[in-house]
């Protein structure tokens, strides 16, 4: 049996000027790429979407997606430079010495073949061990360690045939399986619920600890991060802005881009004000000279539009790419602002009042019995993990879900179960935002035609009035005018989001549901959103059912919360008072699963 | 009315950005295949079309014996009967290009209706439509067509109507499986939501977002409908004699084939041709609509 | 630790799982499916109450349903068979035989085809006469027409056979290595080449091969296929040169092309880039990740152009004088021969539902996906 043994004394993986490019238009996708992962550390490679890290991560394994290629740079793994290897050595390093984690178990195991084979290949791959009953015996073990039941039953399954959480299990066993020295990790417990992620997380720790093994996990979730890695390294545009450890980055950033997309993280324990960063990263090949950051920065100054920052030490082992540092870090550790309260609600006749819906899909019933009430001018919140019915009921008041039993009012006047059989005045009044920016518009209309659809159909305003009220809303949602001729594909996911917001306001509703708007968004997008409904909300005294799964986002919205889990309704109550001293056991258990900024400390 | 943040920043906004429907075609345009195709397309159909004014002789004119080999007289020799291999090859294309054009929008347009409409209502009503499709795709399209001949007779508009219709099962296929993907998403369920009819939202919402696999398919249907066409007449049951027909003159001289084969030769090419170049088109939409999606995922 | 291992109950399976590896339009060749409508009730999750017979579930269960569908069609085609050939309008007789018809051959043909009968009575003589293996007489040869038959049906067999036979390993090699080497020059140059080859009409292709190697470039190969009747067609290998080679061109680009198209789709896969990251051979990567994910589709797409020879035969026979039953096809429709053209469409649309039938069943077989979610 092959322990890691290191050959050298120093890090395990050191990366040093790396630069990955597209092949057929030569630009940079990520460059200029330097750090250093020991033995038993874990590195967290934090970034939004386009920051190129999981790029970096696959090039641990000498892997580049199609189109792309390593221009330059060295990848030392205990000692060897993997660029430099050939083909046949490339690919026993592989699995055997650096092993990958996906993102995405569903579609990373082969839905022809059985658990126990794709689990099984690695190993005899690698000829690790001597005799097929070593290997048996390995596999056994790696199952343990994972918490996947051994027996021959389960080996004989296909992918498809296992949950979420289990398919992430064997995607971990096959990493972990030859004992390597270094294992990539990409965003392994994306779209798992609180719950699996936790235990995940959990196994994720004691197997790197207790085998030694350097690990890099790349993210976009700081939170997650933080409950794991060590270090934390920050990724904009393809550059690392910031690298350091793990509570030094958290309190007192050193790069604006770090500090701003902590700030737009939602936490729990307060009701924080969340600032988003306005605009969006610049992709491959539309990054000018500078620092990337320039056109967002707050502390610009000449010289960053110049020539991108170099290297520069602000502490033990913590390195920045900012001319400001010192001004971003004199600015004191500040605590994050707390929002200002939200204005007290009367409770008065609801607006909506949902009584003992029961709803189904075909057979399966996934609402039990389900009360609720919104207030006139509150935010309530619906949470609840997937499949715990939250959506389903959204649907079921907004009409696009007609399966159920039980009584729907709208102040007071009966609501029809489909939006086909309401009245118009009832269409209008409620409105709907979907989960997805990118389904959510049709890309084969522009945004003036998407948002004044809704005011061709309820009102018969002449064109002039129709354009007039859409550029209105379309400032409300802080977008400038002339995105009205754009079509959908030229903008980003929160400029989509945000006209979807347009076209659910343009009729002035009574009532605004938001179907969990953010999830598909980066951080610093969400904050933006966030924020944007909040202050609409207040500012138009607008009505909002608003559905998360995601805890700490309640605190910066919600008047009230409904907690769901499993199509029934756990706990009712004051966000507040519900976040800070939860009463049944499952909002607890969710509370306590939930992985935190604050656990930094 | 306070402004609700700051604005969503600086100017990143692309310049105005073409109408998606003319995405595609340029990027159509933008392939070497498309253009060849286009070239023989355009070619093929000025023969047809503009061909009977440079005729030299009548179609049905005597010029010299049969398969008399080319001369002055006849710049292509004589086919089976001596009249001018020529001329008739320049008026034997009409009937083959709008026959299958004819029948090729019949069986697009009641495909179509068909497979949006079965899209959409994933119900019953999905299950008969395609059921009923399923039984006319149980024949090969020309044994139909020869069902049909056998009891009407060679008629023209029975061909039409029965290429029409054994098209339409195969573009609803297409258009339903493309459809249900459309369907799905969310501003379908928008429009929905707010209670637009059924109809505005088939062809105002759904319809415009399968236009690139259904241009794909109805270049490949008229590529089969012309061939289904020119077979039937090569069998002898489109236009009947003495009209002049690429199918027909292709029989009418096959036994010619070893003395002159120019009275074969000509229309077998220029169909060949005709075919290949409306598939090079349609592979050309083919390939644009892909490199669009590509681009849409990558950003 | 006090873990136990997880045993999370198994996730309600998908309604309706995509048999279909997802073909993209790149091949720009419709697969034509005739399959894809028949296969859409496999994994439907039932509900509990409706809990299907024992007879009807399970992988045996839905060969016994898809089987009754197939041939539920047949029953369906024929009557459309039937319809379109003695049930219209008007006086079938008279339009069979036309207008210069004599009064005695009118009522000689109405005795011969029952027209006196009701129509229901009609078509059930019809039926019960082709289930018992009698298909009525011909028209013009005054023979019955299973006599006629006969020996074209082996003749057009053993065509379609061979030239199976030799298209499908064509095709999937074809395939194969273009979407191996994807991109390149041999890919492009093999795409346009089968792009060129599947637009053109079987007939166009049949003459082309009769010019070139048969009369006129070079004259090696008989123009005709002149098979004395009652022998064995394979006794005459010269004769069946040409149209093999017909149709072996007419059908092998399709198939090539959904082939690459597949195989393209899986090699850019994530799970076959994670068998990669795994370390495992290119080899091993190949035959045992993404073959076996390519091949659901490709069945599908053979057995549909192997129905679709069926078709294809029908005029190559004509141009090359082939003695099968696609010759007789058309020799029946000019000549107004009905029970000949009765008789014969219905073995074609036969031929096509039971391969299609084979291909959804196959098809079945090898997406474990689908298999294991069958109720």
């Amino acid at each position: 049996m092959n322990t890691p043994a290191l050959e050298h004394g120093g890090p395990v993986v050191e990366v040093d000027g790396l630069r990955v490019d597209v092949v057929e238009q030569g630009f940079d996708i990520v460059d200029e790429i330097s750090f250093q992962i020991d033995a038993g550390e874990v590195l967290g490679l934090v970034g939004e979407s386009g920051s190129g890290k999981t790029t970096v991560g696959l090039t641990l394994m000498g892997h580049t997606r199609r189109g792309a290629r390593i221009a330059r740079g060295r990848i030392l793994i205990e000692g060897r430079d993997i660029l430099k290897l050939r083909p046949s050595e490339l690919r026993a390093l592989r699995g055997r010495t650096v092993s990958y984690v996906p993102q995405d178990p569903a579609s990373a195991l082969n839905p022809a073949l059985r658990i126990g084979t794709q689990l099984e290949e690695t190993l005899s791959a690698h000829e690790f061990g001597s005799s097929r009953a070593e290997r048996r015996e390995r596999l056994d073990e790696m199952l343990d360690e994972v918490l996947l039941p051994r027996d021959q039953r389960f080996l004989a399954r296909y992918p498809h045939q296992l949950s979420g959480g289990q398919q992430q299990r064997v995607g971990l066993a096959m990493a972990f399986s030859c004992r390597p020295s270094v294992i990539v990790l990409d965003e392994p417990t994306t779209g798992l619920d609180v719950t699996t992620q936790a235990h995940v997380l959990d196994t994720v720790r004691d197997l790197c600890s207790v085998h030694r093994i350097a690990a890099l996990y790349v993210s976009h979730d700081l939170a997650v991060v933080s409950s794991l890695a060590s270090r934390v390294a920050v990724m904009y545009a393809g550059r690392i802005v910031e690298l350091g450890p793990r509570h030094e980055l958290y309190h007192a950033a050193a790069h604006p881009y770090a500090r701003r997309l902590i700030e737009a993280i939602p936490e729990i324990s307060g009701r924080h004000a969340l600032a988003g960063i306005p605009g969006t990263a610049p992709r491959p090949g539309h990054r000018s000279s500078g620092c990337f950051f320039t056109p967002r920065c707050t502390y610009a100054v000449e010289q960053c539009g110049r020539e991108f920052p170099p290297v520069e030490r602000v502490g033990d082992d913590h390195e920045v790419r900012c001319y400001r540092h010192d001004d971003v870090l004199a600015e004191a550790t500040r605590d994050r602002k707390p929002a200002q309260a939200l204005g007290a609600v009367a409770p008065e006749e609801g607006v909506i009042a949902a009584d003992r819906i029961t709803a189904s899909y075909g057979e399966r019933e996934v609402l039990h019995d389900v009360s609720l009430a919104v207030q006139p001018q509150e935010c309530l919140a619906l949470v609840g993990e997937s499949g715990s019915g939250k959506t389903t009921l959204a649907r079921c008041i907004s009409g696009l879900h007609r399966d159920f039993t039980g009584e729907l009012r709208l102040r007071g006047e009966h609501l029809a179960p489909g939006a086909r059989a309401r009245t118009l005045k009832m269409r209008q009044e409620i409105q709907y935002v979907f989960q997805s920016p990118y389904g959510s518009l049709n890309p084969r209309r522009t945004v003036g035609q998407i948002v004044g659809q809704p005011l061709k159909l309820f009102f018969d305003f002449r064109r002039r009035e129709t354009e007039a009220r859409v550029l209105a809303v379309l400032e409300r949602v802080a977008m400038s005018p002339s995105i009205a001729d754009r079509y959908p594909d030229q903008l980003s996911g929160g400029e989509r989001q945000r006209v979807a917001i347009a076209r659910a306001l343009v009729c002035k509703p009574s009532l605004l549901i938001c179907d969990e708007v953010t999830s598909a968004l980066d951080v610093s997008v969400q904050a933006a959103i966030v924020e944007l409904l909040r202050a609409l909300q207040q500012d138009m005294g607008l009505t909002m059912l608003f559905v998360t799964h995601n805890l700490p986002l309640v605190r910066s919205i919600a008047h009230r919360v409904v907690v769901m889990s499993e199509g029934r309704i756990v706990e009712v109550g004051p966000a507040d008072r519900v976040l800070d001293a939860p009463e049944a056991e499952y909002t607890q258990k969710l509370l306590a699963n939930t992985p935190t900024l604050e656990a930094v400390a | 009315m306070t402004t609700a943040t700051a604005p969503a920043g600086p100017a990143f906004i692309s310049p105005k950005q073409r109408r998606p429907g003319v995405v595609l075609l340029l990027g159509a345009w933008g392939q070497a295949r498309t253009k060849i195709g286009l070239g023989l397309v355009i070619l093929l159909v000025g023969c047809a079309l503009i061909g009977p004014l440079f005729a030299p002789a009548d179609p049905t004119e005597f010029v010299a014996a049969p398969f008399a080999e080319p001369s002055a007289d006849a710049l292509f020799g004589t086919d089976n009967l001596g009249r001018d291999v020529l001329s008739r090859f320049l008026w034997g294309g009409r009937s083959v290009l709008s026959l299958a054009i004819l029948s090729t929008l019949i069986g697009v347009s009641l495909g179509v209706a068909i497979g949006l409409v079965a899209a959409y209502a994933r119900n019953v009503l999905d299950d008969v439509l395609m059921r009923t499709m399923d039984v006319i795709l149980a024949f090969p399209q020309i044994v139909l067509a020869l069902v049909a001949v056998a009891t009407v007779g060679p008629k023209l508009w029975l061909l039409v109507l029965v290429v029409g219709i054994t098209t339409a099962p195969r573009v609803a296929r297409v258009v339903r499986g493309a459809a249900l993907d459309v369907v799905e998403r969310d501003f379908v369920r928008a429009a929905e939501g707010i209670g637009v009819s059924r109809n505005k939202i088939l062809f105002g919402e759904v319809l415009p977002n399968v236009t690139s696999p259904l241009v794909v398919e109805a270049s490949l249907r008229l590529t089969f409908s012309i061939a289904l066409i020119s077979a039937l007449s090569f069998l002898g049951f489109g236009l009947q004699p003495p009209a002049a027909d690429w199918g027909l003159m292709i029989n009418e001289n096959r036994l010619g084939l070893e003395i002159q084969p120019w009275g074969v030769v000509l229309p077998v090419t220029a169909i060949g041709l005709l075919t290949i170049g409306t598939s090079l088109i349609g592979d050309g939409f083919s390939r644009a609509s892909i490199g669009i999606q590509r681009g849409a995922r990558a950003e | 630790m006090s873990r136990t291992p997880e045993t999370d109950a198994v996730e309600p399976v998908q309604s309706e799982p995509s048999l279909i590896a997802p073909v993209s339009a790149e091949a720009a060749v419709s697969t034509d499916p005739l399959t894809a409508g028949f296969l859409s009730e496999t994994g439907t999750a039932l509900p509990r109450r409706h809990r299907r017979p024992r007879v009807f579930r399970g992988i045996t269960g839905f060969i016994v349903r898809r089987t009754l569908l197939g041939v539920l069609t047949l029953f369906v085609a024929s009557i459309i068979i039937f319809a379109a050939t003695q049930a219209l309008p008007g006086d079938p007789a008279r339009a069979i035989l036309g207008r210069t018809a004599t009064p005695e051959s009118l009522a000689a043909l109405r005795e011969q085809l029952n027209l006196d009968r009701p129509v229901v009575g009609q078509y059930w003589d019809w039926l019960s006469g082709v289930v018992r293996g009698d298909l009525g007489d011909s028209l013009v040869a005054g023979q019955p027409v299973t006599e006629l038959l006969g020996s074209r049906i082996v003749n057009s067999a053993f065509l379609m056979f061979i030239s199976a036979l030799i298209s499908v390993p064509l095709a999937i090699l074809i395939g194969t290595v273009s979407a191996r080497r994807r991109d390149g020059p041999i890919d492009h140059a093999l795409s346009v080449v089968t792009l060129a080859l599947a637009a053109l009409p079987e007939f166009v292709v049949g003459i082309a091969f009769v010019v070139l190697l048969g009369t006129t470039v070079f004259t090696v190969l008989p123009p005709v296929s002149l098979i004395p009747p009652g022998s064995p067609p394979w006794n005459y290998p010269k004769e069946l040169i040409l149209p093999t080679l017909t149709l072996v061109v007419a059908v092998t680009p399709y198939i090539a092309r959904i082939m690459r198209a597949s195989m393209v789709e899986v090699l850019e896969s994530e799970y076959v880039e994670m068998a990669r990251l795994k370390g495992l051979r290119e080899r091993k990567v190949v035959w045992r990740h993404a073959l076996p994910n390519a091949i659901a589709p490709t069945i599908q797409v053979t057995a549909i152009n192997l129905a679709y020879l069926a078709g294809g035969i029908v005029v190559v026979e004509f141009v090359f004088a082939y003695a099968g039953i696609g010759a007789a096809l058309v020799d029946g429709v000019a000549n107004r021969d009905i029970p000949i053209v009765q008789a014969v469409s219905l073995l074609i649309a036969g031929v096509y539902v039971v391969l299609n039938l084979i291909a959804d069943v196959a098809t079945i077989l090898v997406s474990p996906r689908v298999r294991t979610t069958l109720r």
